[in-house]
C-alpha cells in the first residue's frame, strides 16, 4: 500500500465526519483505496466532482489541508503459502515480526461462487463436544455461529473445535479481540503445535473500530487462495461479529443513512450475508467452513444482529449456564444445525435421528415439569423422571467439557432411556427399540 | 436512437446518470466498467438525471463512464427448455457459466437456440387468433408445451402460413400472422414478456374452486390452499421454513414447480440441485426437475437483482399457466426482497415508512400476489398459479411491516412457530393462529366434500376446535396443577396432544411420513377423531397420561409404515384392543 509514482494527489479536504472525509477530486473509482494524511481509507461515494473516503483509523488530527493521494485499486492481499503460520492486522500487514508475504495480489471482498458450482457439503466435522455432534452436526462447507452473553466461554470453545476438527487450515478473524484473548488463541495455537496451519488477522480493542470491517475479507481471501487454488480444508473463525456490524452502523451512520432495527443499517443483511456465503463446499474437494461467534445482550436473539445473523447462517450453537447441571452447555433447544441431516444416520449410526429428537423432547418435559415446580405444583412420577434425567442428559451430553465419540453419545442417551423411561414413553420406532434398547 | 449518458454520483450500486435523451422508468441499460457492462434499471429519474440500480457490484466504477439505454424493460425470455434450468435473478443460465466464480458482466442464454424440438401445429391458415391463443405445441418433457400467440400482440390476427409439423429451433419462424391492417408477422417458439408486467391473455379469472394437495397434513386437513390461491408462511429462523417450503416442492400436485430462492442461503439452492434431480414426483412418476424451474439469486449475489427473481419467476408460472397448466410458485423468501427495496429507497434519500421499508411497500407485495390465480382461458380450459411465499419477520415479531402487507394479500395464514420449534414438533405451524380463508368458500367446502370425504370442512373445524379446548384445558392444568383440575380437563388437554401428534407433526425426513395423500390424511383423521369421540375412564391423571401416551406411540408407528401394508394393518389392530379393554 505504499505510494506509487504518478498517483493524483490533493490537499483540500471539504468535509470530515468522525469516520469520513469528502473532497473534489476527478477520476476516481468506487471501491478505491486512498491514503488521508497517510491513513487508509477506501471511496464509499461519489457526488459529481464531491468523493467521500472512510477512513479505516478515524479521522481524529486530520487536517483540511491533509493530503490525499488515490491508490487505484480496491482493497488486497497478497497471497501464497507464506501465509501459513502467521499473524496479520486487518490491513494483511504482518504483526509477528516475521518478513513481509511475497505473493499474487488479490482483491479482498470478490466475486460470489455460482450456486450451481458447488456441491452439496456432505463431510462430518467431529468435535467430541455431544451437544455439537450429537445434536447439531457440523458439516464441512457449514456456516454456522455460536450465540452466547459476554460471560460465556465461546472463545475457549471455539479454539477446542478448531484444533480437534481434521481441517488443511484454520483461519481467525478476530475482531475487537481483547488483547487477553487475542494472546490466548496465541497460545492455544502455539500449545496444539498446529500454529504451521494456522493464520491470524486480528484487530483488538486497542484498534480503531472501522478497521474491523477488512477483517472478514481478509481471511475470507486468505481462506479462498486455500480452498480454491490448493482443494483445501479451510475452516475460518471469526469472533466477534456482533463488534463487526456495530462497526459497520458507526460507518453508515456517519453518512447520514437511515437506520432500520436497532440503529443498524438497512443492508445489514446483505452486508453479512456476503461474509458468511464465503462457505463453500468446492467440486475439487476443497471447502470452507466459516465458525463465528455473535455475542448477544442479555440472551436477547430478537436484535438485529443475532436475528439477521440467524437468517443467514446454517444454524446456531447456543451457549448458556445450566443451573441444574452447574455446566456451561450448548442449549438444546435453540440450538440448530441446519445441515446436520446431510450427514445425520449417513456418516453416524441409523438410530441418530431418533435418539436425537427424543434426547431433545424428554428434556422439554423437563421444562414443563420444571415450571409446574416453580409454580409450587405437585409433580408426577413421569415429571420426577423427566428431571433426574435432563439433569444427567446435561451433565454427560450437554455439558461442552465432554470429549467423546459419536457411538458413545448414542449409546450415552439410550442408557439414559432405559434407566428413566418406558419404552412408549420414548415413542422411538420399534426397529430401534429392538436393537439398542438397555434396560437398566 | 437509444438513449446515452454518463456516471455523475455512485452510491454502492445506486448510481446517478446524466441522460441526453428520453428515458423511461424501469428501463434497462447497460453500465460501462472497465471492459465490462453492467446491467441495470431505471429507478427515478429528476431533469436530465437518472437514478439507475445496478445488478452487480459497482467496484471499479467511475464517473464518466458510458451508460446505453436500451428502450425497452427487463424482460424474460419465454419458450420451451425453461422447466429443468436454473437461473439467476437476471433470467442468466447458471450452467452454462464458465468457471467457479460468479463474473461480472458475464450474461448467458437463458434457453438452448440449437436444440430442435418436436412442433405440431394446432392452428391451421386462416384461423383468427388473438394474443396467447394456442398455435401448436412440442413435447418438453412429458408436458404439452403451448406455442402461443406472443403476448404482446395486440387486436385480432389470421394465420397466414403454418409449417408442417417437424424439428425446429426456438428462433425459426413456425407462424406467419397477418395483423387487422394485412401487415405480416413472424412467430417463433420463443417470445419476450417485461417481467414487472402481468401476463393477461385470459377470459377472466374466477375464485379458486379446488384444492391443491401438498401432502402435508397441517396444510391440506388443517388450512387447506386452493389452486390458484395464495398463502404465505413467516417463521423466525430455525423454525423449519425452509424444510416446509422443499416438503411442497417435492410434493405438490402441480403440473410446473418454479422456485425462485430470493436472497437465502445457497446451500439450500444446493440442496435443490443435488437431490431433485433424484427425487421422483409421486403424481407422475417422472423425475422433479422435469417440472422444475429454479431461479436463484441468494443472499450473497447481487441485492438489485433479488428483486427482478421474484418477478422474472412469476412471469414464467404466468406463461405455463396461459398453456392450461397447473403451475405452483414458491418463493423464498419475499423479506429479502423488501429488504432489497429498502436498500434502494435508503440510498435514494426517500422519506422512509414503518421500519424504514418504503411506504409502498404494502401495495408492491399486494400487486405481486394479486398475478397468481386461477383462470379460464381464451378456449375456455383451465390454468392456475397457486403462489406460497415465505417471510422473515425481523426478531421472529409478525408485527413487521412485510408480514403485516403480505397479510392482507395473501389467503393461508401458516404461522411457524418458535415454541414449537423448540420441542422438536414439526412442522412447526401453530394450529390456532393459522388459517386458510379457502375453507370458508362455499365452492371449495362442496369439492372438499365431494372428493375428501363427506362433511370434511366440519371435521375440519371440529379438529381446531379439541386443539383449541385441549389448549385452554392445559391452561388450567398449568395453572391450577394436576390435582386442582377434574380428569376432563387432563382428558382434554391428551386428545389434543393425540391430534398434535398424530396429524400436525410430520417427520420431513421419513420417507413414509414425509408425504400424506388426501385419502390417506382422511383415513387418519376419522381414526383420531373416533378416539377423541370416545368416553375413557382413569383412575388418575398418571393413568391418563401413559394411556394416550400408548396411544399416540402406536399410532405413530402406523405413520411411520406404508398405508394399509401389514405393519401398518398390525398395529391398527394393537389399537383396537386397547381401545376396547379401556374405553366404553
Amino acid at each position: 500500500m505504499a505510494n506509487k509514482a504518478f498517483q493524483r494527489v490533493y490537499t483540500q479536504l471539504e468535509a470530515i465526519t468522525k469516520a469520513t472525509v469528502s473532497l473534489k477530486a476527478k477520476g476516481v473509482s468506487n471501491d478505491e483505496l486512498a491514503t488521508v494524511d497517510g491513513r487508509l481509507a477506501q471511496v464509499v461515494k461519489t457526488k459529481g466532482d464531491l468523493v467521500t473516503l472512510q477512513i479505516f483509523a478515524g479521522t481524529e488530527g486530520i487536517p483540511t489541508n491533509a493530503e490525499v493521494a488515490f491508490l487505484g485499486e480496491p482493497p488486497t492481499l497478497k497471497v501464497s503459502d507464506q501465509l501459513a503460520g502467521r499473524f496479520f492486522n486487518a490491513y494483511g500487514q504482518p504483526i509477528d515480526g516475521g518478513p513481509e508475504i511475497e505473493g499474487e495480489e488479490r482483491e479482498i471482498g470478490g466475486p460470489s461462487v455460482n450456486p450451481y458450482k458447488r456441491k452439496q457439503p456432505s463431510q462430518l466435522i467431529p468435535t467430541g463436544i455431544a451437544g455439537i455432534d450429537l445434536n447439531n452436526t457440523l458439516v464441512s462447507g457449514q456456516k454456522i455461529p455460536f450465540f452466547a452473553d459476554p460471560d460465556q466461554p465461546y472463545n475457549n470453545v471455539m479454539a477446542q473445535v478448531a484444533l480437534r476438527a481434521d481441517v488443511d487450515k484454520i483461519i481467525l478473524g478476530g475482531m475487537g479481540l481483547t488483547n487477553d484473548d487475542y494472546l490466548y488463541f496465541r497460545h492455544e495455537f502455539e500449545n496444539a503445535g498446529a500454529l504451521d496451519k494456522i493464520i491470524s488477522f486480528v484487530n483488538t480493542t486497542e484498534q480503531p473500530p472501522v478497521e474491523r470491517l477488512l477483517i472478514p475479507d481478509m481471511a475470507l481471501t486468505a481462506a479462498e487462495y486455500f480452498a480454491v487454488d490448493k482443494n483445501e480444508k479451510v475452516l475460518v473463525l471469526l469472533t466477534d461479529m456482533t463488534l463487526y456490524a456495530d462497526a459497520l452502523s458507526i460507518v453508515s451512520n456517519r453518512m447520514d443513512q437511515i437506520p432500520s432495527k436497532d440503529s443498524m443499517p438497512g443492508s445489514l443483511y446483505s452486508d453479512l450475508a456476503k461474509i458468511y456465503e464465503k462457505a463453500v463446499q468446492l467440486p475439487d474437494g476443497g471447502s470452507i467452513t466459516i465458525i463465528a461467534v455473535t455475542t448477544l445482550n442479555d440472551g436477547d436473539i430478537t436484535h438485529a444482529i443475532p436475528d439477521n445473523t440467524g437468517y443467514i447462517t446454517e444454524g446456531q450453537l447456543y451457549l448458556r449456564a445450566d443451573p441444574d447441571s452447574g455446566k456451561v452447555i450448548i442449549d438444546p433447544f435453540r440450538s440448530l444445525s441446519r445441515l446436520k441431516q446431510l450427514v445425520i444416520g449417513k456418516q453416524t449410526r441409523e438410530d441418530h435421528n431418533q435418539v436425537m429428537n427424543t434426547g431433545v423432547r424428554l428434556s422439554a418435559d423437563a421444562q414443563n415439569a420444571k415450571t409446574k415446580l416453580e409454580n409450587g405444583f405437585d409433580l408426577s412420577d413421569y415429571d420426577l423422571r423427566c428431571l433426574d434425567y435432563a439433569k444427567e442428559y446435561a451433565t454427560r451430553l450437554l455439558a461442552i467439557d465432554v470429549n467423546i465419540k459419536i457411538d458413545e453419545m448414542l449409546d450415552t442417551a439410550w442408557e439414559l432411556f432405559g434407566k428413566y423411561f418406558t419404552k412408549a414413553e420414548t415413542g422411538i420406532r420399534q426397529d430401534l427399540t429392538d436393537k439398542y434398547w438397555r434396560q437398566s | 436512437m437509444k438513449s446515452t449518458g454518463k456516471v455523475t454520483g455512485i452510491v454502492s450500486n445506486l448510481v446517478t446518470v446524466e441522460t441526453n435523451g428520453p428515458v423511461a422508468q424501469n428501463e434497462l441499460c447497460y453500465v460501462t466498467c472497465g471492459d465490462t457492462r453492467l446491467m441495470a434499471e431505471v429507478i427515478k429519474v429528476t431533469g436530465k438525471y437518472a437514478a439507475i440500480q445496478v445488478f452487480e457490484s459497482t467496484r471499479g466504477l467511475k464517473n464518466g463512464n458510458e451508460v446505453e439505454f436500451e428502450g425497452k424493460m427487463l424482460e424474460a425470455t419465454l419458450g420451451p427448455g425453461l422447466l429443468s434450468s436454473s437461473y439467476d435473478g437476471l433470467q442468466n443460465d447458471l450452467t452454462t457459466m464458465t468457471g467457479v466464480f460468479l463474473k461480472k458482466g458475464e450474461y448467458t442464454k437463458p434457453l438452448d437456440e440449437t436444440k430442435l424440438w418436436d412442433f405440431t401445429p394446432t392452428a391451421k391458415p386462416g384461423d383468427n387468433v388473438v394474443a396467447a391463443d394456442w398455435l401448436g405445441e412440442v413435447k418438453e418433457g412429458w408436458l404439452p408445451h403451448k406455442i402461443m400467440v406472443p403476448f404482446a400482440f395486440k387486436g385480432e390476427y389470421t394465420v397466414k402460413s403454418i409449417v408442417p409439423a417437424g424439428q425446429y429451433t426456438i428462433n425459426d419462424t413456425v407462424a406467419v400472422l397477418t395483423d387487422e391492417s394485412g401487415e405480416d408477422h413472424d412467430v417463433t417458439m420463443t417470445q419476450k414478456w417485461p417481467v414487472k408486467v402481468a401476463i393477461k391473455g385470459y377470459r377472466e379469472k374466477p375464485r379458486p374452486n379446488r384444492i391443491m394437495e401438498t401432502g402435508v397434513r397441517v396444510i391440506d386437513t388443517l388450512n387447506t390452499i386452493a389452486e390458484g390461491g395464495t398463502g404465505f408462511i413467516p417463521g423466525p429462523f430455525g423454525c423449519g421454513k425452509t424444510v416446509l417450503q422443499h416438503a411442497i416442492a417435492k410434493q405438490g400436485d402441480a403440473e410446473v414447480i418454479v422456485m425462485a430462492a430470493c436472497g437465502e442461503r445457497a446451500n439450500e439452492v444446493v440442496e435443490i440441485f443435488a437431490e431433485f434431480p433424484e427425487l421422483i414426483d409421486p403424481h407422475t412418476g417422472r423425475h422433479l426437475m422435469e417440472r422444475t424451474t429454479i431461479i436463484c439469486n441468494t443472499s450473497n449475489m447481487p441485492v438489485a437483482a433479488r428483486e427482478a427473481s421474484v418477478y422474472t419467476a412469476m412471469t414464467i408460472c404466468e406463461y405455463y399457466r396461459a398453456m392450461g397448466l397447473k403451475v405452483l410458485l414458491l418463493a423464498d423468501s419475499t423479506s429479502r426482497w423488501a429488504q432489497a427495496l429498502r436498500e434502494m429507497s435508503n440510498r435514494l434519500e426517500e422519506l422512509p415508512g414503518a421500519d424504514a421499508f418504503p411506504v409502498d411497500l404494502s401495495a408492491i407485495i399486494s400487486n405481486f400476489y394479486a398475478r397468481a390465480g386461477m383462470v379460464v382461458l381464451n378456449n375456455g380450459q383451465t390454468g392456475s398459479v397457486t403462489f406460497i411465499g415465505t417471510v422473515s419477520p425481523a426478531g421472529g415479531n409478525l408485527k413487521e411491516p412485510v408480514t403485516e402487507s403480505t397479510k392482507k394479500a395473501a389467503r393461508c395464514f401458516y404461522a411457524l412457530e418458535q415454541n414449537r420449534a423448540d420441542k422438536k414438533r414439526y412442522p412447526a405451524v401453530n394450529p390456532i393462529d393459522s388459517y386458510s380463508k379457502y375453507l370458508e368458500y362455499p365452492e371449495i367446502r362442496e369439492y372438499l366434500s365431494e372428493k375428501v370425504g363427506k362433511g370434511w370442512a366440519e371435521k375440519v373445524e371440529k379438529t381446531k376446535n379439541i386443539i383449541r379446548r385441549g389448549k385452554e384445558a392445559n391452561d388450567q392444568i398449568n395453572i391450577l396443577g394436576d390435582d386442582g383440575v377434574p380428569m376432563s380437563y387432563h382428558d382434554l388437554f391428551w386428545k389434543s396432544e393425540l391430534v398434535d401428534f398424530i396429524i400436525l407433526q410430520q417427520d420431513a425426513f421419513d420417507p413414509v411420513d414425509s408425504l400424506t395423500p388426501m385419502e390417506r390424511q382422511e383415513y387418519m383423521l376419522n381414526l383420531v377423531l373416533d378416539i377423541c369421540d370416545r368416553d375413557f375412564k382413569f383412575e388418575d391423571y398418571e393413568k391418563c397420561r401413559s394411556f394416550f401416551q400408548e396411544l399416540i406411540n402406536i399410532l405413530k408407528q402406523m405413520n411411520y409404515s406404508e398405508f394399509r401394508s401389514d405393519n401398518f394393518n398390525r398395529y391398527r389392530e394393537q389399537l383396537n384392543n386397547i381401545l376396547n379393554e379401556n374405553g366404553k
